[in-house]
Protein backbone atom coordinates (compact mmCIF):
# COMPACT_ATOMS: atom_id res chain seq x y z
CA UNK A 1 0.00 0.00 0.00
CA UNK A 2 3.16 2.25 1.32
CA UNK A 3 4.52 2.11 -2.57
CA UNK A 4 1.37 2.60 -4.17
CA UNK A 5 0.87 5.53 -2.09
CA UNK A 6 4.38 6.81 -3.02
CA UNK A 7 4.26 6.30 -6.95
CA UNK A 8 0.75 8.30 -7.15
CA UNK A 9 2.47 10.96 -5.22
CA UNK A 10 5.37 11.79 -7.26
CA UNK A 11 3.77 11.01 -10.46
CA UNK A 12 1.32 13.81 -9.29
CA UNK A 13 4.14 16.38 -8.50
CA UNK A 14 5.68 15.19 -11.89
CA UNK A 15 2.32 16.06 -13.35
CA UNK A 16 1.72 19.33 -11.88
CA UNK A 17 4.95 20.30 -12.64
CA UNK A 18 4.46 19.71 -16.26
CA UNK A 19 1.29 21.13 -16.09
CA UNK A 20 2.28 24.69 -14.64
CA UNK A 21 1.55 27.76 -16.04
CA UNK A 22 -1.57 26.39 -17.97
CA UNK A 23 -4.43 28.75 -16.28
CA UNK A 24 -4.62 30.99 -13.34
CA UNK A 25 -5.51 28.53 -10.29
CA UNK A 26 -2.08 30.02 -8.83
CA UNK A 27 -0.44 29.39 -11.71
CA UNK A 28 -2.38 25.85 -12.12
CA UNK A 29 -6.14 25.06 -14.04
CA UNK A 30 -8.23 23.25 -11.98
CA UNK A 31 -9.06 20.63 -14.72
CA UNK A 32 -5.54 19.66 -14.99
CA UNK A 33 -5.92 19.01 -11.46
CA UNK A 34 -8.52 16.97 -11.23
CA UNK A 35 -7.14 14.77 -14.50
CA UNK A 36 -3.76 14.64 -12.89
CA UNK A 37 -5.15 12.77 -9.65
CA UNK A 38 -7.00 10.66 -11.95
CA UNK A 39 -4.15 9.62 -14.33
CA UNK A 40 -1.63 9.47 -11.30
CA UNK A 41 -4.04 7.14 -9.62
CA UNK A 42 -4.02 4.77 -12.60
CA UNK A 43 -0.54 5.31 -13.10
CA UNK A 44 0.58 4.28 -9.82
CA UNK A 45 -1.71 1.57 -9.76
CA UNK A 46 0.05 -0.18 -12.15
CA UNK A 47 3.55 0.79 -11.81
CA UNK A 48 3.59 0.19 -7.70
CA UNK A 49 6.30 -2.62 -8.06
CA UNK A 50 8.51 -0.83 -9.97
CA UNK A 51 9.43 2.60 -7.76
CA UNK A 52 10.09 0.71 -4.43
CA UNK A 53 11.12 -1.98 -5.47
CA UNK A 54 13.85 -3.47 -2.46
CA UNK A 55 10.86 -2.08 0.26
CA UNK A 56 13.30 -0.04 1.42
CA UNK A 57 12.29 3.72 2.14
CA UNK A 58 14.82 5.16 4.12
CA UNK A 59 14.51 7.54 1.15
CA UNK A 60 11.54 9.60 2.51
CA UNK A 61 13.07 11.08 5.15
CA UNK A 62 13.18 14.81 4.27
CA UNK A 63 16.49 15.71 5.85
CA UNK A 64 18.57 13.42 3.22
CA UNK A 65 16.17 15.26 0.63
CA UNK A 66 18.09 18.24 2.11
CA UNK A 67 21.36 17.06 2.24
CA UNK A 68 20.59 15.70 -1.43
CA UNK A 69 20.46 19.04 -2.45
CA UNK A 70 23.20 20.51 -0.64
CA UNK A 71 24.97 17.58 -2.18
CA UNK A 72 24.55 18.50 -5.52
CA UNK A 73 24.63 21.94 -4.99
CA UNK A 74 27.80 22.32 -2.94
CA UNK A 75 30.36 18.88 -3.44
CA UNK A 76 28.89 17.80 -6.74
CA UNK A 77 28.70 20.66 -9.02
CA UNK A 78 32.24 21.95 -7.72
CA UNK A 79 33.57 18.43 -8.74
CA UNK A 80 32.31 18.02 -12.07
CA UNK A 81 33.43 21.28 -13.14
CA UNK A 82 37.00 20.55 -12.07
CA UNK A 83 36.14 17.19 -13.68
CA UNK A 84 35.04 19.08 -17.07
CA UNK A 85 38.59 21.38 -17.10
CA UNK A 86 40.09 18.31 -16.22
CA UNK A 87 38.67 17.01 -19.76
CA UNK A 88 39.40 19.51 -21.47
CA UNK A 89 43.67 19.52 -20.55
CA UNK A 90 43.81 16.31 -21.34
CA UNK A 91 41.57 16.82 -25.07
CA UNK A 92 44.09 19.72 -25.43
CA UNK A 93 47.43 18.02 -24.57
CA UNK A 94 46.57 14.07 -24.85
CA UNK A 95 48.41 13.07 -21.86
CA UNK A 96 46.63 9.85 -20.46
CA UNK A 97 47.71 7.04 -18.84
CA UNK A 98 44.47 5.19 -18.25
CA UNK A 99 43.62 1.81 -16.42
CA UNK A 100 41.04 -0.26 -14.70
CA UNK A 101 41.75 -0.31 -11.15
CA UNK A 102 39.22 -1.59 -7.84
CA UNK A 103 37.89 0.45 -4.72
CA UNK A 104 35.89 -1.10 -2.28
CA UNK A 105 33.68 1.45 -0.74
CA UNK A 106 32.05 -0.60 1.83
CA UNK A 107 28.37 0.04 1.22
CA UNK A 108 25.82 -2.13 1.75
CA UNK A 109 23.00 -0.96 -0.35
CA UNK A 110 21.54 -1.01 -4.23
CA UNK A 111 21.00 2.81 -3.87
CA UNK A 112 24.15 3.56 -1.81
CA UNK A 113 26.11 1.84 -5.12
CA UNK A 114 23.96 3.47 -7.49
CA UNK A 115 24.77 7.26 -6.23
CA UNK A 116 28.09 6.83 -5.90
CA UNK A 117 28.66 5.05 -9.18
CA UNK A 118 26.50 7.57 -11.15
CA UNK A 119 28.78 10.82 -8.72
CA UNK A 120 32.26 8.85 -9.62
CA UNK A 121 30.74 9.09 -13.35
CA UNK A 122 30.22 12.36 -13.48
CA UNK A 123 33.53 13.58 -11.61
CA UNK A 124 37.52 13.99 -12.47
CA UNK A 125 38.75 11.52 -14.48
CA UNK A 126 36.84 8.47 -13.22
CA UNK A 127 34.12 6.50 -15.15
CA UNK A 128 32.71 3.16 -13.43
CA UNK A 129 32.62 0.05 -15.29
CA UNK A 130 31.45 -2.85 -13.13
CA UNK A 131 30.75 -4.01 -10.25
CA UNK A 132 30.85 -7.56 -8.59
CA UNK A 133 28.66 -9.25 -5.87
CA UNK A 134 30.47 -7.46 -2.86
CA UNK A 135 29.79 -4.00 -3.77
CA UNK A 136 33.71 -3.62 -5.62
CA UNK A 137 33.69 -1.27 -7.86
CA UNK A 138 35.92 -1.78 -11.33
CA UNK A 139 36.53 2.04 -12.20
CA UNK A 140 38.51 3.45 -15.12
CA UNK A 141 40.63 5.84 -14.14
CA UNK A 142 42.43 8.24 -17.16
CA UNK A 143 45.07 9.41 -15.33
CA UNK A 144 46.91 6.79 -12.85
CA UNK A 145 49.26 8.44 -10.53
CA UNK A 146 52.65 6.34 -11.11
CA UNK A 147 52.97 3.34 -7.84
CA UNK A 148 49.66 3.56 -7.95
CA UNK A 149 48.67 0.55 -10.34
CA UNK A 150 50.57 -1.68 -8.30
CA UNK A 151 47.81 -1.91 -5.16
CA UNK A 152 45.49 -4.52 -5.22
CA UNK A 153 42.91 -2.29 -4.28
CA UNK A 154 43.43 1.44 -4.99
CA UNK A 155 43.20 4.28 -3.25
CA UNK A 156 39.50 6.03 -2.01
CA UNK A 157 40.56 8.99 -1.75
CA UNK A 158 42.69 9.47 -4.65
CA UNK A 159 39.96 7.91 -7.36
CA UNK A 160 36.51 10.15 -5.64
CA UNK A 161 37.40 11.98 -2.77
CA UNK A 162 34.76 12.49 -0.02
CA UNK A 163 32.18 10.94 -2.05
CA UNK A 164 31.68 7.50 -0.20
CA UNK A 165 30.88 10.00 3.45
CA UNK A 166 28.54 11.67 1.47
CA UNK A 167 26.62 8.69 0.08
CA UNK A 168 26.46 7.35 3.45
CA UNK A 169 24.82 10.24 4.61
CA UNK A 170 22.35 10.66 1.90
CA UNK A 171 21.76 6.88 0.57
CA UNK A 172 22.64 4.84 3.59
CA UNK B 1 18.70 43.75 -19.66
CA UNK B 2 21.66 42.82 -17.72
CA UNK B 3 21.15 39.01 -17.78
CA UNK B 4 21.31 39.39 -21.46
CA UNK B 5 25.54 39.63 -21.25
CA UNK B 6 24.78 36.58 -18.43
CA UNK B 7 22.59 34.65 -20.79
CA UNK B 8 25.36 35.28 -23.45
CA UNK B 9 28.32 33.76 -20.92
CA UNK B 10 26.06 30.89 -20.11
CA UNK B 11 25.48 29.82 -23.77
CA UNK B 12 29.32 30.35 -24.65
CA UNK B 13 30.45 28.35 -21.80
CA UNK B 14 27.71 25.40 -22.72
CA UNK B 15 28.57 25.45 -26.11
CA UNK B 16 32.30 25.35 -25.57
CA UNK B 17 32.44 22.21 -23.23
CA UNK B 18 30.20 20.66 -25.92
CA UNK B 19 32.40 21.11 -28.70
CA UNK B 20 35.38 19.98 -26.01
CA UNK B 21 33.19 16.66 -25.94
CA UNK B 22 33.14 16.28 -29.80
CA UNK B 23 36.39 16.98 -30.57
CA UNK B 24 37.75 14.37 -27.45
CA UNK B 25 35.65 11.81 -28.59
CA UNK B 26 37.55 12.18 -32.10
CA UNK B 27 40.96 12.25 -30.46
CA UNK B 28 41.11 9.92 -27.93
CA UNK B 29 42.63 6.38 -28.83
CA UNK B 30 39.52 4.11 -27.27
CA UNK B 31 36.05 3.55 -25.85
CA UNK B 32 36.61 3.99 -22.37
CA UNK B 33 38.93 7.58 -22.96
CA UNK B 34 35.90 8.13 -25.59
CA UNK B 35 33.60 8.02 -23.02
CA UNK B 36 35.25 10.16 -20.24
CA UNK B 37 35.25 13.15 -22.83
CA UNK B 38 31.38 12.52 -24.10
CA UNK B 39 29.52 11.88 -21.00
CA UNK B 40 31.76 14.53 -18.88
CA UNK B 41 32.00 17.05 -21.19
CA UNK B 42 28.48 16.98 -22.84
CA UNK B 43 26.13 16.94 -19.59
CA UNK B 44 28.04 19.45 -18.06
CA UNK B 45 27.97 21.71 -21.69
CA UNK B 46 23.77 20.95 -21.85
CA UNK B 47 23.25 22.21 -18.30
CA UNK B 48 24.57 24.94 -19.09
CA UNK B 49 22.65 25.64 -22.84
CA UNK B 50 19.66 24.78 -20.39
CA UNK B 51 20.46 27.21 -17.80
CA UNK B 52 20.84 29.77 -20.41
CA UNK B 53 17.41 29.22 -22.05
CA UNK B 54 15.89 29.22 -17.99
CA UNK B 55 17.76 32.37 -17.58
CA UNK B 56 15.82 34.12 -20.81
CA UNK B 57 13.01 32.44 -19.70
CA UNK B 58 12.78 34.00 -16.12
CA UNK B 59 14.05 37.26 -17.40
CA UNK B 60 10.75 37.44 -19.77
CA UNK B 61 8.55 36.10 -17.07
CA UNK B 62 9.74 39.29 -14.80
CA UNK B 63 9.36 41.63 -18.49
CA UNK B 64 6.02 40.89 -19.51
CA UNK B 65 4.34 38.49 -16.79
CA UNK B 66 3.36 35.86 -19.78
CA UNK B 67 2.96 32.71 -18.30
CA UNK B 68 4.14 30.75 -20.94
CA UNK B 69 7.64 31.66 -20.00
CA UNK B 70 7.52 29.80 -16.92
CA UNK B 71 6.03 26.91 -18.49
CA UNK B 72 9.35 27.09 -20.54
CA UNK B 73 11.52 27.20 -17.31
CA UNK B 74 10.10 24.23 -15.89
CA UNK B 75 9.88 22.16 -18.57
CA UNK B 76 13.61 23.23 -19.34
CA UNK B 77 14.17 22.09 -16.05
CA UNK B 78 12.69 18.82 -16.35
CA UNK B 79 14.95 17.87 -19.44
CA UNK B 80 17.76 18.92 -17.75
CA UNK B 81 17.13 16.66 -14.51
CA UNK B 82 16.62 13.91 -17.02
CA UNK B 83 19.57 14.69 -18.57
CA UNK B 84 21.36 14.37 -15.50
CA UNK B 85 20.09 11.23 -14.33
CA UNK B 86 20.21 9.28 -17.13
CA UNK B 87 23.98 10.02 -18.88
CA UNK B 88 25.81 8.84 -16.12
CA UNK B 89 23.97 4.96 -16.21
CA UNK B 90 23.62 4.89 -20.02
CA UNK B 91 27.63 5.45 -19.56
CA UNK B 92 27.84 2.98 -17.19
CA UNK B 93 26.22 0.67 -19.44
CA UNK B 94 28.12 1.07 -22.70
CA UNK B 95 31.52 0.66 -20.84
CA UNK B 96 29.82 -2.46 -19.33
CA UNK B 97 29.03 -3.61 -22.40
CA UNK B 98 32.46 -2.87 -23.97
CA UNK B 99 34.41 -4.75 -21.43
CA UNK B 100 31.94 -7.83 -22.14
CA UNK B 101 31.88 -7.71 -25.14
CA UNK B 102 36.11 -7.79 -25.53
CA UNK B 103 37.08 -4.53 -26.44
CA UNK B 104 39.88 -3.88 -23.90
CA UNK B 105 41.54 -0.58 -22.71
CA UNK B 106 44.54 0.29 -24.94
CA UNK B 107 47.49 1.59 -23.62
CA UNK B 108 46.16 0.78 -20.09
CA UNK B 109 49.13 0.48 -17.51
CA UNK B 110 46.53 -2.03 -15.46
CA UNK B 111 43.05 -3.92 -16.09
CA UNK B 112 42.09 -5.28 -13.00
CA UNK B 113 38.51 -6.10 -14.01
CA UNK B 114 40.42 -8.77 -17.16
CA UNK B 115 42.51 -10.43 -14.48
CA UNK B 116 39.01 -11.24 -12.69
CA UNK B 117 37.44 -12.42 -15.46
CA UNK B 118 40.19 -15.39 -15.89
CA UNK C 1 22.10 41.42 -36.08
CA UNK C 2 22.03 37.54 -36.20
CA UNK C 3 19.79 36.00 -33.67
CA UNK C 4 21.71 34.55 -30.89
CA UNK C 5 19.48 31.09 -30.00
CA UNK C 6 20.16 30.42 -33.92
CA UNK C 7 23.68 31.17 -33.96
CA UNK C 8 24.06 28.47 -30.75
CA UNK C 9 21.83 25.99 -32.67
CA UNK C 10 24.11 26.16 -35.77
CA UNK C 11 26.91 25.82 -33.42
CA UNK C 12 25.76 22.78 -31.73
CA UNK C 13 25.28 21.40 -34.82
CA UNK C 14 28.40 21.38 -35.93
CA UNK C 15 29.52 19.53 -32.84
CA UNK C 16 26.84 17.31 -33.53
CA UNK C 17 28.25 16.66 -37.59
CA UNK C 18 31.82 16.17 -35.39
CA UNK C 19 30.36 13.75 -33.44
CA UNK C 20 28.51 11.68 -36.68
CA UNK C 21 31.98 11.85 -37.88
CA UNK C 22 32.73 9.00 -35.19
CA UNK C 23 29.47 6.66 -35.78
CA UNK C 24 31.06 6.81 -39.63
CA UNK C 25 34.57 6.02 -38.37
CA UNK C 26 34.38 3.56 -35.33
CA UNK C 27 36.36 0.91 -34.95
CA UNK C 28 34.33 -1.23 -33.17
CA UNK C 29 30.41 -1.22 -32.47
CA UNK C 30 30.82 0.24 -29.09
CA UNK C 31 32.29 3.31 -29.90
CA UNK C 32 29.50 3.67 -32.48
CA UNK C 33 26.98 2.79 -29.55
CA UNK C 34 29.51 6.24 -27.89
CA UNK C 35 29.04 8.65 -30.33
CA UNK C 36 25.13 7.79 -30.89
CA UNK C 37 24.79 8.40 -26.79
CA UNK C 38 26.62 11.67 -27.42
CA UNK C 39 24.97 12.82 -30.28
CA UNK C 40 21.44 12.33 -27.92
CA UNK C 41 22.27 14.52 -25.56
CA UNK C 42 23.49 17.27 -28.17
CA UNK C 43 19.78 16.90 -30.09
CA UNK C 44 18.24 17.36 -26.23
CA UNK C 45 20.53 20.87 -25.99
CA UNK C 46 19.50 21.48 -29.22
CA UNK C 47 15.69 20.98 -29.06
CA UNK C 48 15.92 23.19 -25.66
CA UNK C 49 17.56 25.72 -27.70
CA UNK C 50 15.23 25.82 -31.07
CA UNK C 51 12.18 26.03 -28.10
CA UNK C 52 13.31 29.71 -27.93
CA UNK C 53 14.58 30.22 -31.31
CA UNK C 54 10.81 29.24 -32.78
CA UNK C 55 8.86 30.60 -29.37
CA UNK C 56 7.29 26.56 -29.46
CA UNK C 57 7.04 24.96 -26.20
CA UNK C 58 6.34 21.48 -27.92
CA UNK C 59 10.31 21.34 -28.43
CA UNK C 60 11.61 21.33 -25.25
CA UNK C 61 8.12 18.37 -24.36
CA UNK C 62 9.70 16.44 -27.48
CA UNK C 63 13.21 16.81 -25.88
CA UNK C 64 12.02 15.30 -22.89
CA UNK C 65 10.44 12.61 -24.18
CA UNK C 66 13.58 12.29 -26.89
CA UNK C 67 15.90 12.01 -23.32
CA UNK C 68 14.18 9.02 -21.84
CA UNK C 69 13.69 7.01 -25.22
CA UNK C 70 17.05 7.64 -25.80
CA UNK C 71 18.31 6.45 -22.59
CA UNK C 72 16.19 3.18 -23.03
CA UNK C 73 17.77 2.49 -26.62
CA UNK C 74 21.04 2.99 -25.37
CA UNK C 75 20.42 0.64 -22.66
CA UNK C 76 18.81 -1.83 -24.82
CA UNK C 77 21.76 -1.97 -27.43
CA UNK C 78 24.47 -2.20 -24.23
CA UNK C 79 22.51 -4.97 -23.11
CA UNK C 80 22.82 -6.46 -26.88
CA UNK C 81 25.90 -5.91 -27.18
CA UNK C 82 26.81 -7.86 -23.99
CA UNK C 83 25.16 -10.81 -25.96
CA UNK C 84 21.80 -10.43 -23.43
CA UNK C 85 19.40 -10.64 -25.95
Amino acid sequence: MLEFIITTIVTFVIYLVLTAGSGNFGFLSLEEIIMGVFLSVIVGAITRNYLCKSRNYRMLNPVRWLLFLIYGFGPFFFAMAKANLDVAYRVITGKIRPGIVKIDPQLKTDYGITFLANSITLTPGTLSVDVDEDNVLYVHWINIPEGEEKKEYADIKKVCGKFPEWTRRVAE
Amino acid sequence: MWTDYLIYILLGIGLIFNGLGSIGLLRFPDVYTRLHAATKATTFGSIFTSLGVVTWAFTQLYLTGNSWNLTLALHTIIAMAALILTNPVGAHAIARAAHRSGVLPKYAVVDRLEEVKK
Amino acid sequence: MIDVWFLTAFILMIWLFLSLLRVILGPTAPDRVVALDTINTLIVALMVILAVAYNQIIYVDVAIVYALLSFVTTLYIAKYLEGGI
